[in-house]
């Protein structure tokens, strides 16, 4: 799958859908267990061993912060690249400034 | 992927949490959702290129602007402030417009000026729903404009600024953590819709999930009244409206109290210090920020926050009290570097222009891109860095005077004068001088009851700065003008010294 800031990818075995905030390149990204598409299709079978689930306006992202994912739709699929599961991002906190 | 997204996830997630109140009557995020939905249908069948917006803050004014941006259309919102010939000048840039006036305004209009004229009641009887038919979103459309903004034109005639999807997004997205809220947090803007802060407020107050409350027309007493009445925990504010809240207090011995804020924020122009100090003295509880931000950076890319605030306060150290007087550091999301003249870049405590770029960085006017290849965006202002990275501002580059080929800030001199107990407002400006090229003048506001002689005042900037620095003349006069944002009309200043 090719990365690009702004493109929204879907789950292909749950209800994620996540936008991508940072990352260029090919990456193999899945949710779930099955690759994540860019556009919407028939829902196939959640793995059960990568039904983690994903929160709502939580960012994902790989261990050297190369790849960050917003999630724009929770499921209950694990996001994944290469096979490896992605972490959500501490928040840093900043004071409201509007 | 466009600004809309906001709205979407919030009314995803808690559709029937309260987002807006406005004159006592409440809109959930699901109700905003499905209005703007309904409204980008509007927009879309009339045929317009632009969506634009004269009026108050209020309800009618969200759902335009996710709206628009639902239906692939920049929202371009006007300053109700302008004279007739001025907004229709504006009017005629944005043609074929779907324009959404304020009632007294929709009479100002003629027949013909804009493809759609509605009034702010008609437009939201026409658009406000509970259930909507998801609007289809347009594709690829992260460098479509969101948001076009005409800048004050306080030097000629007024630029569009253009904010991008991909920037506003990358501003929110960026700074303010989804549904951090509790349900009890309300923030209140005074800012209008078509300042920058006015924008990043909604887009942030909506993805933070944090009830807003409007006050469209401010004035200390209300700003005072609404904070207690709706229990109000975060605000922002320009300078002025801080500086008019507390001069209110203090002239008339008005209650201060403000049980339920937690934070306020500031920005929009130089917040003076004696102004900051006595708000940390009389609100020792509320967090305070300075925020630095520009139209074409799509608000906020510096801060000064609570914990500065705090420790910068009376502290003997004075390296760390002068911060109260800095924007404090970059945002996390954003570069900050300081150059010179010849475009190198500079070290700590020199002073330069101040360059930034970030994915919130659009740098953009209509027809005119002035960021860098590298994307550095030039932003005009002067400034430094300290050692500790906290960024201070010294005036605009444009506003520097060039006396017999020394330069310097009017910043500095008017820091040195706002020193003097007397004093309660002051600007310098450079004027022709046939001896130097140009010398700096000051135009003095002082305290009520309060006096100063012209040369106790250049004497005051002699013993502190240097005799170039030492104004030529002094006027004294009752006030300054400024715009309704608290943004010193230099040009008007000047006028004074011409008439």
């Amino acid at each position: 799958m090719q990365l690009k800031a702004g493109t929204k990818l879907h789950s292909a075995v749950c209800d994620t859908d996540v936008m991508v905030i940072k990352g260029t390149g090919d990456v193999n990204i899945t949710c779930g267990g099955a690759p994540m598409t860019s556009a919407r299709g028939p829902l196939g079978e959640l793995d059960a061993a990568s039904a983690g689930g994903t929160a709502m306006g939580k960012r994902y992202t790989n261990e050297d912060q190369s790849i960050e994912l917003l999630c724009i739709k929770p499921g209950k699929g694990t996001l994944a690249i290469d096979g490896v599961p992605l972490e959500i991002k501490a928040a840093k906190p900043l004071p409201s400034s509007d | 992927m466009n600004i809309s997204l906001v709205l979407q996830m919030a009314a995803d997630t808690l559709p029937d949490r309260i987002a807006l109140t406005n004159n006592g009557v409440h809109y959930t995020y699901g109700r905003l959702y499905a209005s703007a939905n309904a409204a980008a249908a509007r927009f879309a069948e009339s045929g317009a290129d632009y969506v634009s917006y004269l009026g108050e803050s209020g309800p009618a004014m969200v759902v335009a602007l996710f709206g628009a941006a639902m239906a692939g259309k920049p929202f371009a919102p006007l300053n109700y402030r302008l004279t007739g010939p001025e907004t229709l000048r504006l009017i005629e840039r944005l043609s074929p417009v779907y324009l959404i006036a304020d009632t007294d305004k929709v009479a100002e209009i003629p027949a013909g000026a804009a493809k759609v004229l509605v009034s702010v009641p008609d437009f939201l009887k026409s658009v406000v729903t509970d259930e909507a038919e998801p609007f289809p979103a347009p594709e690829d459309d992260d460098e479509a404009v969101a948001v076009q903004l005409f800048t004050s034109g306080t030097t000629g005639e007024p630029k569009a600024a253009l904010l991008r999807n991909q920037n506003m997004l990358g501003y929110v997205l960026g700074s303010v953590e989804f549904c951090s809220a509790d349900e009890d947090e309300a923030a209140l803007t005074t800012v209008p819709p078509y300042h920058i802060a006015g924008i990043s407020a909604i887009l942030s107050g909506i993805y933070a999930m944090r009830r807003m409350v409007q006050l469209p027309s401010f004035s200390p007493e209300a700003w005072l009244k609404l904070c207690r009445e709706q229990s109000v925990t975060s605000a922002f504010v320009v300078p002025t409206m801080l500086s008019r809240i507390i001069g209110h207090i203090d002239d008339t011995g008005a209650p201060c109290d403000l049980p339920a804020m937690r934070a306020l924020a500031f920005g929009g122009g130089k917040m003076p210090l004696p102004v900051v100090q006595r708000a940390l003295t009389l609100w020792p509880n509320i967090n305070f920020a300075n925020a630095y931000g520009l139209t074409e950076t799509s608000s906020t890319i510096a801060i000064l926050g609570p914990e500065d605030h705090r420790e910068a306060h009376n502290n003997p150290d004075p390296m760390i009290a002068r911060r109260l007087d800095s924007v404090g550091k970059p945002l996390p999301t954003v570069e900050i570097e300081i150059r010179g003249d010849d475009g190198t870049v500079l070290g700590p405590n020199q002073l330069g222009e101040v360059f930034v770029r970030g994915p919130q960085v659009s740098g953009e006017y209509q027809g005119r891109k002035l960021t860098d290849e590298e994307g550095w965006f030039p932003t005009r202002d002067s400034g430094f860095m300290d050692d500790d990275g906290f960024l201070f501002l010294a005036g605009r580059i444009d506003d520097v005077i060039v006396r017999g080929g020394e330069n310097m800030s009017p910043g500095e001199i008017e820091h040195v004068l706002r020193e003097h107990d007397a004093v309660d407002d002051v600007a310098v400006l450079g004027v022709p001088s046939v001896e130097w090229g140009e010398t700096p003048v000051a135009a003095v506001v002082l305290k009520h009851g309060a006096s100063a002689s012209e040369a106790e005042l250049k004497d005051l900037v002699r013993q502190k700065l240097r005799s170039s620095r030492v104004p030529e003349r002094i006027l004294f006069v009752d006030a300054l003008p400024y715009n309704e944002m608290g943004k010193l009309l230099r040009r008007n200043v000047r006028d004074l010294f011409n008439a």
